[in-house]
């Protein structure tokens, strides 16, 4: 009988918190165990737990699961969110990738030179129009359907969805002009488990304060 | 009846070449368009072809399928390359996204600043040697068995010894240490799908060249 998964990370999004988003939509509950030092850094990879010596980590069904792909796509299969055959998992993948590929970004967005921001930021609401909120607006408007693939929810709708309230963290007038999206937020955040999820006190973490990142420099050296 | 998947890239290893390995490990035969100029994108791009205006994208069973993972992830499931349960895809799937990871570094020397590439070099190669080489060869030590994975030939092993060949390239004396990689190594180039894609005039791409990188630059302008 297994436990809870337990997630090994910064007390921070970074790139565990798209796992805490599915697991949570999942109705799954888990454990955190938060790296604050970098001796508790150091103590994970002595003990031989981080296949390539890096968190996210998490201890699932018996595995210490590295890499946030193999992570979110070993929850999803498990949680009947990764579509019902091969061609529904491409197009889900196909979708997941540009989400994550703008996730990206946004997530650099914080250890970015100073002298470099503004045009980043610039560049990141430039994409998010016209290459990826045009591409998602496209996928439902073609289907007229309440989820991305198959008429059922998946880990897509969760990903894109999450990357949405993300968006509307940075400018929350990108998302003025793409109807369907709008729709999609609203819809996937009325979901009972992503709804107690989006309340205060669930374990989804906040963004990074300027305090925070500088403390997170310091641990991770960069 | 499909036809033959079709390849639209440039005429490069980049973010395709997996995706050729891949295929030719399977026994699968595929077409190529190359992308020789801005206007060749352009005109995918206002095809409608590209669902984020990005290459790659593989033309398969009447998808036109873009992101390198969302490609890679199809391809491995149809030819049942990808384990055999859900565990397995998991292990796989974080030994691929740790090979990626190393790809990636490799990927991007040739175009990183002339000031900043011997500084680069000696990073991938302490990675390699300290992070990634190590993983692997303790995964094939733990079960004493032919393959990553299962027992059984996954794109796992395939993707690790493309790697292999890269690493080689760079400087062969970094898997001197690694007798089980190379072995396996061995092990896979001698299977004759990949025996046959090793071969002068196969469909595998050279790496690039100081001067190829120079036109590139020219051309699109990075």
């Amino acid at each position: 009988m297994a436990g809870k998964p337990k997630l090994h990370y910064l007390n921070a999004r970074g790139r565990m918190e798209s796992i805490r988003w599915l697991l949570a939509a999942a109705g799954v509950e888990f454990e955190e165990k938060f790296i604050e030092t970098s001796k508790d850094l150091e103590k994970l990879r002595n003990d031989g737990s981080l296949m390539f010596q890096q968190v996210p980590m998490v201890e699932i069904d018996g595995m210490k699961l590295a890499q946030s792909r193999a992570i979110l796509s070993y929850i999803a299969a498990k949680y009947n969110l990764y579509g019902k055959d091969i061609k529904e998992r491409a197009l889900i993948d196909m979708y997941i990738e540009g989400v994550a590929d703008l996730n990206e970004m946004i997530m650099l967005l914080p250890g970015c030179p100073h002298d470099q921001k503004d045009a980043k930021i610039t560049q990141i609401k430039e994409k998010t129009t016209n290459r990826y909120f045009t591409a998602f607006e496209k996928v439902i408007q073609s289907h007229g359907q309440d989820y991305l693939v198959g008429n059922t929810l998946s880990r897509a709708d969760i990903q894109l969805v999450e990357l949405l309230y993300y968006v509307e963290e940075l400018d929350p007038s990108l998302l003025a002009n793409f109807p369907l999206l709008k729709a999609l937020k609203t819809r996937i955040s009325n979901v009972p488990t992503v709804k107690r999820f989006l309340q205060p006190g669930s374990q989804r973490k906040p963004p990074l304060g300027e305090k925070a990142i500088e403390e997170a420099r310091k641990v991770w050296k960069f």
